[in-house]
Order: structure tokens, then C-alpha cells, then sequence
């Protein structure tokens, strides 16, 4: 942990507040992203991967509330920083892409023209310029015949053509940081391997930092130089790739490595793990919300968890680890 | 009899939940014990004039006035309630009928019955409605019956595309098929198990269209369609007040008028409280 | 583009013939004696017969039918019972003062429905989306001519800001020289300042009335949309790139959001043209509205049928308009064509 960190986020607390009860989505989230390192977050349905994304980008509904905490970007506090202050942050310092890439575009307005808001917004690029820069934008990304494409609408795309849009808006700015929230869900196979090719290559060719949110531990394994674990809205483990897969601490991370021998599937497949996520409207969540469904429980865990800091090279918050 | 008690609770319930719609169930009682026994409970004949008394304001005697016949105001509004509401409740299960049974036949049988029906609703929905509701009567003639049948036809299309939707998705149903394999022929099963399916979605879309047939009825009276003098019917009864209003005398078109209005916010508030009990799901 | 309209046109042409047999229907094989009905109330029996004669009404349903083609495709609507004038004329003589009485209902009711609409969506549960909702849930269940004589009360009676309601112009004025037959523009080109704010203020409670009778759908549709594009994948990613909040709303979500207001307003107008012969008889504005209803009274049924017939292709005519609309701002559909 040598080089200096891009975005460190510490104890975010995330709740949302519905008719029908208060939804602790986010509790303590803590985690660190150094320049041109690729950080995964995995973790089940629900487990809080999106609003933790979304908290740091500030677009969370407006039913969710950041309740604690800080993410630091360069000098700036994003949870605490002004609305004006973050439409200037947001698409320039950092950007983000999104999964169902077809409707993340607006979808009467033509490809072009939507790169071109965005240039014109942060790239100090005059307005008579923007198309042809977009066009320019569009080859980046690998786009073949950019200028005609650039008339394209989303509908006339392909999946894999959108993701390459959204990439080509979100790197326009040549930001800083990087969020792909399952960028490759809903392509087909041989497109993910692509789409995943092109962030890895537009990321070591800037020296941007990515966090790279998936269900997919295994392609988490292949792609992410540190994997985050996340589990009904808490950070569970954080450690290098190689380090988690082979020295798992958590007895959660320990039984979705177990459960994935091949490293090929996906984490909604998997049944062997036994329960499922609490119910975060609840007023008596235990302090570890995985106690519930722990072979490992004992008396300690129900006090408030240990948690080691952010920036531990093996962080855990079990009272009682493996190893 | 639990499906029902489950019901009531369920009403007990949106009732608790939104007392706007006990509020409108409220309403609704005073409209229907007024469409009931109005005659019988108002201070004067609606029908008596005293020219003597006429274009009184409000007073004691004479709550809502006196229009220029010398007739009292208040006693019109509540007998007219009858009339009103008959136009109303007639025009909507006459639609009930016509549109309802041609929808579900066009869903249920589709093919011919389906493109005709749909052709049938398409016609009619190429007209603006009160335009095509005034030609109806010009047509049939000027009475109320036909203010009744020129409300349920511009109707019509509404009824015919839900009923045809529900008993759409219902020919595959279960237990259609269950009725259909034990024997039971097209026309049974759809008299005695799609139809009573539909029936509650159609009830809904009745309470929810009261206030347009009350409407509807109101404007064609208004333009002298239908209802004539002296009959009491809040329509016609805000037409004639209207020539007083320019000098000043409010109280003729006023309480008629407030009186329809009260009425279609009853029914429409009704209509969407029925929806939430009878189709929770939709529930926002 | 012009793919797209020929497809719409050929989509209108059997709403058109749906319309002109219903019409044919209505005074023909209803029940009841239509030479009667052409005849009027007062008519001797061998003036009854006369008129069946001249009107082909002794001849087969199929030959009347095509005889009705005919004479429509002269633009002959037949002639009035109390006037004798032949009723295409008088329709078209009167249609300027409906549209623009019309068209100003719908851009008063827009001007007010679309910002609170989206207000109403933008700041959820603040004043003005309760207010939102109280017009909307309030605005269906007022009866326009109702709405109509309110407002001539208050505005006419007792304030005294608005003139008498009685037609386009006070009698003072002499109307502008006709070029698009509304006055408000007809006074304009005239170069007319004192016409043109005579013709508004007659207009002014009118209008108003109609704005106020279309409000609730239009300010319900745009909340509504507004809300389902304001919650969507690319709003949401148009702020995670930064665009300004204002290219946010308007560019990116308002634009989106308009596609169904655009569909709404065939039902909308369905309501308005109905709506504008209540409304033209509160003001007796001179519009056909107002010329069916004292057909209607007369039993002259020439008129109306005409009348019928015309609002009919109007509305037939404004739905091929909004389709074409709807096509310009979605590419999607220039594609369908
Ligand atoms: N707008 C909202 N209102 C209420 N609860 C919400 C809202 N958005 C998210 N949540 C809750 O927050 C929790 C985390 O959701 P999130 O979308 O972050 O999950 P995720 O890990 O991204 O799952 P997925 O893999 O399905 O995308 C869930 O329990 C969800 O119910
Ligand atoms: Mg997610």
C-alpha cells in the first residue's frame, strides 16, 4: 500500500427511509482504491454493492440518506461536499458506467450528441467542436465507422455497443476513478471478455482507479488486483486476490470460495450456502448480519464487530476468523 | 363466507387507511338516501311557483333561494338528486351490459368476434365523446331514455377493451381449463367462469365511470337535450340560472351546480377507493 | 419522416370511413322517421313526403349511402331547416372562432399543467405536489359549464375585470379583416392594438374555463411521466456524468417525459371539443358548438349532423397530428415506419 490512495472511504452509513420502515442498506463501509489498482466489490443481490456506488457518486434516490462517514477523493469529503461542488466532480474526477448499458443512454437522443453534453460539460471543449471530439471518443472505445455511428440511437445498438457508449461518456473527462457497476451483466460471453479488455487497458494506459462491482467471483479473481467482500450491506473482507482465494479469514468469504472449486460460478447459483440475507428493515439486526447464518457463531459476535482499518492489507470483521 | 369476511376486513381496512374514502362512502349514503327519499324529506314543492317570492336570496325560509319561478332551490336540488342519479346508475349497467358481454366475448372467443367488437370500439372512439353522445340523441330523440343510451355508448370502449383484457387472460386459466376438459360447454364456462371473474374489475371501472355518466348527462341536459322544464335536474337547472348569473343572482345555477360537482367528486373518489379493495395491488 | 406520415394517414383512413357511416347511420336507419326529422316539428304530412322524395330517402339504404358520399365529397352538408343556408358554409364560417377558442383552452391549460407537473414530480411531497394532486383529483369532477359561469360571476359581476360573455367581440369593434379567421392574429396583422386586446380580453374567461377543464389529466400525466423518467437508468447516469442538473431535467428527462403527455392529449381533446359546446353557450360564443346547439333546440338536424361529422374528422385530424408528433421527438417510431 505504497502508493497514495485515489478514493478511501471510511465507516459509510447508508440508510433508506420507505413506508414501510427504515432500510439499513449500508453500515460501516470501509475501503480504499489506490491509483491504478482495480478494486472488485462482490457480493450477493442486495448485499449493498449498487448504494454504495451510488453513495459515493451522490445519485442515490432520494429516499437513501448517508448517515456517517467520509469518502475522500483527492482533498475532497464527497458525502459531505455541496451539490454544486459534486456535478462538477462527478464525470470529471470521477465517472461511472452501469449495467443494462441500453438503458443507462438516454434513448432519444443520438449516441453522439450524449458523448458531446459531456465533453462540452468537462472537457472545456467549444460546442462547435463536441461532435467531431465525440466522434473521436467513439473510435477510443473501438467503435467501428464512428462518424455514422454517432448519429446511431441506443435502440439501433447492440448491448456491447451501448457499454462501449457508456464507457467512451464516462472516460470523456479523463477521470481519476472509475466505478463499473456490472458492466458486462446481460452481454453475451465473448462481448464481457471485450468490454472487460477495454477498461483494463483504458485503466493501466491513464492510471485511473477502477472498482469493479460483479456477483462473479471468479471473474473478480481475474480481473481485480484486491477483492472486496461485501454482506448485507457490510464490508465482511478485503484483501489482495491472491491472498483472499488462498488465506480466507471470514467464514463467508471462506464458503463462497468453497463454493465456487472452479472459480466459474456465478454467486446467485449458489445454493450450498445456507440462509439468506437478513431483512435490513429490521429493528434488531445482530451486530454481525451474517451471525444468523454462521457455522462459526459464538458468544463474542453478538457485540459490535471488530473491524480493522481501511487501509489493513487483510481487513476482517469477525470475532471469530479462520486462520 | 371467509373470502368475504376477508374482504370486508380488507375494506375495513383501505376505509381505516384512507379516510378519504369513508369520507366519500359517506357522501355517498347522503346522495343515495337523497335519490331515495328526497320528496318525501324536503321543506317545499319543487314544483310550486310564487311569483311573489321569486329570485329571493338565501334566507331561512328558502335555503338556497328562489329561482325566478318562485320555486325553492334547496327543495329542486334534493329532489333532482333522484333523476340524477338514475341517469347515472342506468347508463352504467346498460354499458355494463353491452360493453362488458362484448368484451369478454371478443377476448374469449377472439377471431371475428374480436375484430368486430374492436372495430365496433375503434368507430366509436374516432368521435369526441359529448360530441358523439349529442348526435345520439339529436338521432334517437329528445328524451331521457335516450340520455341514458348515448352515456352507455360513448362508454362503450372502455367496458369492451377491460372486460376483453381480463377475459383474455383468463381463457388459459386454470381452472377454465379444468372446466373446459370436465365437460362443460364454451358458453357455460364463459357464463359461469369468466364472467363472474370479470365482474369485480368491470364493478370497479362501473364506480369509476358514475361520475362521467353524471357528467355526460349533466352537459347534454345542460344544452337543453333530454331533460325539459320544468323537471328538476341539476343540469337544467344550472342552464337556467345561468341567464341570472350575469346580474348577480348566483344562487339558481350555483347550488345545482355544486350539487353535480359534490356528486362526481363522490363517485370519483369512491371509484378509486373500490379499485384499492378490490385490486390491492394496484394500491398506491 | 415522410414514411411515417403516409403510414399514420393510411391509419386514419378507416377511422374516417368508421366516421362518416356512423353519421350516415345516425339520421338514416335509426329508429324514428328521418324525413320527419329534416322535415322539422311543424311539417305537413306531404311536405314529409316531399322532403323523403328530395332526399332520397324512399330509395335503398345502399344507394342513400352513396349519394351521401357523393354529396360530401362536394363539401355539401345539406342546408338548414330555419335558415335555408347550406350548412358546409355556415360550419366554415364559424370554425375559425371554435379553433381559437379551442387551441387557446389547450395552450392556457398546457402553460399551467406542464410546470406544475413537473414541479410536483421534481420536489415530491412539497406544496406544490399537494397542490398538484388537489387540481388534479378536484379539476375532473368540475363540470365546465359550471367552472363557465363561476368565473363569469366572479370576473364579470362583481369584479368587473372581464367583459359581458357575450361572443368574440364587444359590440364596439368591428372585426379584424379575415386572414386566419383568429381574431387574435387577424388584428395583429391588421396592426390593431385596441382589437387585438378586446378580442383577448373576450377570450380570456373562455379560455380560461377550458384551461381549467383539461388541467387535471395533463398536470396528472406530466407528474406521473415525469416521476417514471426521473427514477430511470439513463437520468440516473446522465447525473453520474455530471451533466448540470438543468440538462438533467430538460434535456435529458423532460424531453422523455413528454412522449406520454403527447399521447394524453387525444383523450384531452376528445374532452376539449366536447367541452367547447358547453363552454360556447355559457359565453354564446359564435362557434359551431353554439351553431348545433340552437339546431339541436330548433330540431333541425342538418347542422348537427354536420356539425357531428366535422368534429369528428377535427379530432380524427388532431390524433394524426400528435402521432406525427410523437414520431419527430422518438426516433424509435421513425424507425416502426
Ligand atoms: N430506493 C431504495 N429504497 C429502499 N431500499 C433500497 C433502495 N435501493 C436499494 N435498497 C436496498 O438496499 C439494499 C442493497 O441494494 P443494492 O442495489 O446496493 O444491492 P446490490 O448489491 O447492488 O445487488 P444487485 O447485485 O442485485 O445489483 C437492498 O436490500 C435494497 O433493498
Ligand atoms: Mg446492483
Amino acid at each position: 500500500m505504497s502508493v497514495a490512495p485515489a478514493l478511501l472511504v471510511q465507516n459509510l452509513s447508508v440508510e433508506f427511509r420507505t413506508r414501510s420502515g427504515v432500510v439499513k442498506a449500508l453500515e460501516s463501509v470501509s475501503f480504499t482504491v489506490a491509483k491504478g489498482e482495480t478494486l472488485a466489490i462482490v457480493g450477493e443481490s442486495g448485499s449493498g454493492k449498487s448504494v454504495t456506488a451510488y453513495a459515493v457518486m451522490g445519485i442515490l434516490d432520494p429516499a437513501g440518506h448517508v448517515t456517517g462517514g467520509t469518502a475522500m477523493l483527492g482533498g475532497l469529503d464527497l458525502l459531505s461536499a455541496s451539490n454544486a461542488a459534486m456535478s462538477e466532480v462527478r464525470g470529471r474526477e470521477i465517472a461511472m458506467i452501469f449495467q443494462n448499458p441500453r438503458a443507462a443512454l438516454n434513448p432519444i437522443r443520438s449516441v453522439g450528441r450524449q458523448i458531446a453534453d459531456v465533453l462540452i460539460r468537462h472537457g472545456n471543449v467549444p460546442r462547435k467542436e463536441a461532435p467531431e471530439r465525440a466522434v473521436e471518443m467513439l473510435r477510443a472505445v473501438g467503435i467501428p465507422d464512428p462518424s455514422r455511428r454517432a448519429k446511431a440511437y441506443p435502440f439501433e445498438m447492440s448491448g456491447g455497443m451501448c457499454q462501449r457508449v457508456m464507457i467512451a461518456i464516462a472516460i470523456a473527462a479523463k477521470p481519476s476513478m472509475l466505478i463499473a457497476d456490472e458492466p458486462t451483466t446481460g452481454l453475451d460471453v465473448t462481448t464481457q471478455a471485450v468490454i472487460m479488455d477495454l477498461i483494463s487497458e483504458l485503466s493501466s494506459g491513464t492510471g485511473m482507479a477502477t472498482i469493479f462491482i460483479t456477483h462473479d467471483l471468479a471473474l473478480a479473481a481475474q480481473r481485480a488486483d484486491r477483492i472486496a467482500v461485501m454482506h448485507a450491506g457490510h464490508v465482511i473482507e478485503c484483501a489482495a486476490t491472491r491472498e483472499l482465494f488462498e488465506r480466507p479469514r471470514h467464514p463467508y468469504t471462506a464458503e463462497l470460495i468453497a463454493a465456487t472449486p472452479d472459480r466459474a460460478a456465478n454467486l446467485d447459483e449458489l445454493a450450498s450456502i445456507p440462509g439468506a440475507l437478513p431483512d435490513l428493515r429490521r429493528t434488531d439486526l445482530p451486530p454481525c448480519r451474517y451471525s444468523e447464518r454462521c457455522p462459526r457463531k459464538m458468544t463474542e459476535c453478538d457485540q459490535p464487530l471488530p473491524r480493522s482499518p481501511a487501509v489493513a492489507a487483510h481487513m476482517v470483521a469477525c470475532w471469530n476468523p479462520l486462520r | 363466507m371467509t373470502a368475504l369476511a376477508a374482504t370486508v376486513r380488507h375494506a375495513r381496512y383501505v376505509m381505516g387507511e384512507n379516510p378519504v374514502t369513508g369520507f366519500a362512502f359517506a357522501l355517498f349514503v347522503l346522495i343515495v338516501i337523497a335519490a331515495a327519499f328526497g320528496p318525501y324529506l324536503v321543506p317545499h314543492d319543487p314544483f310550486a311557483s310564487d311569483t311573489i317570492v321569486a329570485l329571493k336570496p338565501p334566507s331561512l325560509r328558502h335555503w338556497f333561494g328562489t329561482d325566478q319561478l318562485g320555486r325553492d332551490v334547496f327543495s329542486r336540488v334534493i329532489v333532482a338528486t333522484r333523476l340524477d342519479f338514475f341517469i347515472a346508475i342506468a347508463s352504467v349497467v346498460l354499458v355494463f351490459l353491452m360493453g362488458g358481454l362484448a368484451g369478454v366475448a371478443a377476448g374469449y372467443f377472439g377471431g371475428w368476434t374480436d375484430r368486430i367488437v374492436g372495430r365496433i370500439a375503434d368507430t366509436i372512439m374516432a368521435f369526441p365523446l359529448f360530441v358523439l353522445a349529442m348526435g345520439i340523441v339529436a338521432a334517437l330523440g329528445n328524451t331521457v331514455q335516450n340520455i341514458v343510451i348515448a352515456t352507455a355508448i360513448v362508454n362503450f370502449p372502455l367496458y369492451a377493451r377491460v372486460a376483453r383484457a381480463e377475459a383474455n387472460v383468463r381463457r388459459e386459466a386454470g381452472f377454465v381449463e379444468a372446466a373446459r376438459l370436465s365437460g362443460n360447454s364454451e358458453f357455460r364456462i364463459v357464463g359461469f367462469h369468466v364472467l363472474p371473474n370479470v365482474f369485480p374489475i368491470l364493478a370497479v371501472q362501473m364506480s369509476l365511470t358514475m361520475g362521467y355518466a353524471i357528467l355526460n348527462a349533466a352537459g347534454l341536459s345542460f344544452i337543453g337535450l333530454g331533460v325539459r322544464p320544468p323537471t328538476a335536474e341539476w343540469g337544467i337547472m344550472v342552464a337556467e340560472g345561468a341567464a341570472f348569473i350575469v346580474s348577480g343572482e348566483w344562487w339558481i345555477a350555483l347550488f345545482p351546480g355544486a350539487a353535480l360537482m359534490i356528486a362526481v367528486f363522490c363517485f370519483n373518489l369512491l371509484g378509486d377507493g373500490l379499485r384499492d379493495i378490490v385490486d390491492p395491488r394496484r394500491r398506491t | 419522416m415522410g414514411n411515417l406520415i403516409l403510414k399514420r394517414l393510411l391509419l386514419a383512413v378507416p377511422s374516417l370511413i368508421g366516421v362518416v357511416i356512423v353519421t350516415f347511420l345516425l339520421t338514416r336507419a335509426l329508429p324514428g322517421d328521418p324525413a320527419a326529422y329534416f322535415a322539422g316539428p311543424a311539417a305537413t304530412a306531404e311536405a314529409v313526403e316531399e322532403i323523403r322524395v328530395k332526399l332520397g330517402l324512399d330509395q335503398p339504404l345502399i344507394v342513400q349511402f352513396v349519394r351521401y358520399i357523393g354529396d360530401l365529397s362536394h363539401g355539401d352538408l345539406g342546408s338548414s331547416l330555419t335558415t335555408g343556408q347550406p350548412v358546409a358554409a355556415e360550419i366554415k364560417r364559424r370554425l375559425p372562432a371554435s379553433a381559437e377558442l379551442t387551441l387557446l383552452g389547450l395552450l392556457v391549460s398546457m402553460a399551467i399543467a406542464v410546470p406544475l407537473g413537473i414541479l410536483a414530480a421534481t420536489q415530491p411531497g412539497s406544496l406544490i405536489d399537494h397542490a398538484c394532486r388537489v387540481v388534479t383529483t378536484a379539476g375532473v369532477s368540475l363540470p365546465v359549464f359550471f367552472t363557465g359561469l363561476i368565473l363569469i360571476y366572479v370576473f364579470y359581476y362583481k369584479l368587473g375585470w372581464a367583459p359581458a360573455p357575450l361572443g368574440r367581440l364587444d359590440i364596439f369593434f368591428s372585426p379584424p379583416p379575415q386572414v386566419t379567421g383568429f381574431y387574435l392574429i387577424d388584428s395583429l396583422i391588421a396592426g390593431n392594438g385596441a382589437l387585438f386586446v378586446a378580442s383577448l380580453k373576450q377570450l380570456i374567461l373562455p379560455a380560461l374555463t377550458l384551461g381549467i377543464f383539461s388541467l387535471a389529466p395533463i398536470a396528472r400525466m406530466t407528474r406521473a411521466s415525469m416521476l417514471a423518467v426521473l427514477s430511470s437508468d439513463f437520468v440516473r447516469s446522465a447525473r453520474a456524468s455530471g451533466l448540470s442538473s438543468f440538462t438533467v431535467v430538460v434535456t435529458y428527462a423532460f424531453r422523455n417525459a413528454m412522449l406520454p403527455v403527447i399521447t394524453t392529449l387525444g383523450m384531452v381533446f376528445s374532452f376539449l371539443l366536447g367541452a367547447n359546446v358547453l363552454v360556447e353557450k355559457v359565453f354564446a360564443w359564435p362557434g359551431i358548438g353554439s351553431f348545433a346547439v340552437e339546431a339541436l333546440i330548433a330540431s333541425d338536424f342538418a347542422p348537427v349532423q354536420g356539425f357531428v361529422l366535422t368534429m369528428a374528422i377535427m379530432y380524427v385530424a388532431l390524433n394524426l397530428i400528435i402521432d406525427i408528433l410523437y414520431g419527430l421527438i422518438d426516433p424509435r417510431m421513425r424507425l416502426e415506419a
